[in-house]
């Protein structure tokens, strides 16, 4: 029984990027969601929910058509690095921020909502711009959302299993997951390794989401203030 | 003098706003009126549109047409396309529900909108206005852990420590008791003293209009029934949907029967409005108004203006004199509110005390006395 470290680093390294990358891209995504009052809005937040019902195999067929030769995408990639985005770590984090987009947009899309917009306009009209208003009022009092939604993001990738398959294959040290050295292992009846492995994973999985849900219980009060003059 | 004035004009908020909300409910605001340096009242019932009248003002919201500006400088005109952004408009605004943040203390609420000053000044300004409004104490306490009228003294210092060019005050005293509110009134007062910009303050009770008021106006569906100190808005009213806002529990139907300019008065007999039972018409002696004899016009009288006897009052100066019968004696928080039939049904407000000492049962019968300036006539 040997566990192959290999694979769980760079099952880390794929789901720190993507939650970093998702965190930059998500926001703007989820501050329109909230404050957008565009009629056709309900279309891209369908789009945005896409992943979660679709079928990992359907996201990654697209993907691996978008991102191979026969694509502009894949094209303009080709003539740049002299390769295909297909099978490279680069197409499995590309791969890896679709398939969790929901799971970062909906908890900071549902954090802005939530806030009470007096607290937005108060921010206007004492001089803030709509960008300082955001730091200093909108993401703050988001935080638990977006502890949340960074959370989920990570664990999210961390186990993620068909679109890898579908994208990045299996190449030791550049595709393989933990999740495909799993299915590996069962497939080759390793059992005790396969067990060890899925262990760790679920392990691993359980902590972040027990820090997550610890950091959001002392959260601040997102409620606005219903002051009548009692103390 | 004349620099004084020059000034004064400078700082005079003119608006002309109109703006209409979802087709469906068909609510229009739309309002023209100038707001010189100084209090400007405010009043309506809810839903008349003051809110949104306060943040077309600051922004928030874009009137569909018309023009906003103070003194020459134009904060939004329809016809030339301009509509400057909410935090390049410098105006202070106090929200009903003041809108503190939460995740903020006192002292970092207040400093909010200093973030262009250099360090030292805002610590400064932020320090001198926490003094201002008694609240220095409480610079490193959450929002949530102060008293509501505390909360109302930070809202104020928050919006008034950036040196707004007008402030807009919507019901920020209401959820305060008397005394807590009459003591930040006298600090707003002195502030205002020393500063001289455009105050609106929206409110719907009388007292606040009479407590601060140098200027009022009635605002109703979307409209400005009325402007003028608040006395001759509130006390005089020319129209009835003011005298409704304005508290008069009797408003009644009279025709003009005489006139005695050399008194200041006329002569009037009272009809109940609603009911079509004919009774018997009332003479009532009222404050002389350009009427012809024989119109009709609206009678408002205060319940609580109406004086109650239980024998013929001799040797009054009250020149109306009613008789009639007690029908009913109603409860309402400390006062006891009873109607009584003079041929017309009347509204009269009693304390617990007099109910008590007059031993006032319904069928017994009272005398009513109204001073002739008790009066109120408005326009049919």
């Amino acid at each position: 029984m040997s566990i192959d470290w290999q694979a769980f680093w760079l099952t880390l390294r794929l789901a720190l990027i993507v939650s970093a990358l998702l965190f930059v891209i998500g926001l703007p995504i989820a501050y329109w969601i909230a404050f957008s009052r565009w009629r056709w809005k309900f279309l891209i937040e369908a789009i945005v929910a896409l992943p979660i019902v679709l079928p990992p195999t359907v996201l990654g067929f697209y993907l691996l058509v978008a991102l191979g030769p026969h694509s502009p995408l894949g094209r303009w990639w080709i003539s740049l690095t002299g390769h295909t985005l297909a099978f490279t770590f680069t197409g499995l984090v590309i791969g890896s921020i679709l398939y969790s987009l929901p799971f970062a947009v909906q908890p900071f899309a549902a954090s802005f909502s939530s806030i009470d917009r007096k607290l937005i306009s108060a921010s206007a009209t004492l001089g803030a711009s709509p960008l300082r208003t955001f730091f200093r009022v909108t993401a703050p009092l988001s935080k638990p959302g977006l502890i949340t939604g960074a959370a989920l993001t990570f664990a999210h990738t961390m186990g993620e299993f068909g679109v890898v398959l579908m994208v990045g294959g299996n190449i030791p040290g550049v595709t393989r997951t933990v999740s495909i050295e799993i299915f590996d292992q069962v497939q080759a009846s390793n059992y005790a390794t396969a067990n060890a492995t899925a262990l760790l994973l679920l392990l691993i999985c359980f902590a972040m989401l027990a820090i997550v849900y610890g950091l959001n219980r002392k959260a601040w009060l997102i409620a606005p203030i219903h002051g009548h003059g009692q103390r | 003098m004349d620099m004084d004035k020059d000034k004064t004009a400078e700082r005079v908020l003119r608006a002309q706003v109109r703006k209409r909300i979802a087709a469906a409910s068909g609510f229009v605001l739309d309002v023209d009126f100038h707001a010189a340096p100084g209090f400007t009242i405010v009043f309506g019932a809810s839903g008349a549109g003051k809110t949104m009248l306060l943040d077309c003002i600051a922004g928030l919201v874009q009137p569909d047409s018309g023009c906003i500006a103070i003194g020459d400088h134009v904060l939004f005109d329809a016809a030339e396309h301009i509509h400057l952004p909410v935090e390049k408009r410098n105006i202070g605004y106090v929200f009903q529900d003041l809108a503190l943040f939460p995740h903020l203390t006192v002292e970092e609420n207040v400093e909010y909108g200093l973030s262009r000053l250099p360090r030292a000044e805002r610590i400064y300004r932020t320090a001198a206005m926490l003094d201002a409004f008694r609240v220095p104490h409480l610079a490193r306490t959450g929002p949530g852990k102060i008293s509501g009228g505390e909360r109302q003294r930070v809202a104020l210092a928050r919006a008034l420590v950036t040196d707004p060019v007008v402030l807009l005050l919507d019901e920020p005293l209401a959820a305060l008791d008397a005394a807590t509110k009459s003591r930040i009134i006298d600090d707003l007062r002195a502030w205002n003293e020393a500063h001289r910009i455009p105050i609106l303050y929206v409110t719907h009770s009388r007292e606040e209009v009479f407590a601060l008021g140098e200027n009022a106006l009635v605002l109703d569906h979307g409209r400005i029934l009325a402007q003028g100190t608040p006395h001759e808005v509130l006390s005089a009213p020319q129209q009835e949907t003011v005298a409704n806002l304005a508290g008069f529990e009797n408003i009644l139907d009279a025709t003009v029967e005489s006139l005695h300019a050399d008194r200041g008065t006329m002569s009037c007999l009272l009809y109940q409005s609603e009911s079509g039972v004919q009774a018997k018409p009332v003479p009532l002696e009222t404050p002389l108004v350009r009427a012809e004899v024989g119109s009709t016009l609206r009678v408002g009288i205060r319940a609580g203006d109406i004086l109650l006897a239980i024998a013929p009052p001799v040797g009054l100066s009250a020149r109306n004199i009613i008789p009639g019968r007690l029908l009913l004696l109603e409860r309402r928080d400390v006062i006891i509110s009873a109607r009584v039939n003079c041929g017309v049904e009347l509204e009269v407000h009693l304390t617990l005390a007099a109910r008590e000492a007059l031993q006032l049962e319904p069928g017994k019968e009272v005398w009513l006395v109204i001073k002739t300036h008790s009066c109120h006539l408005m326009q049919k």
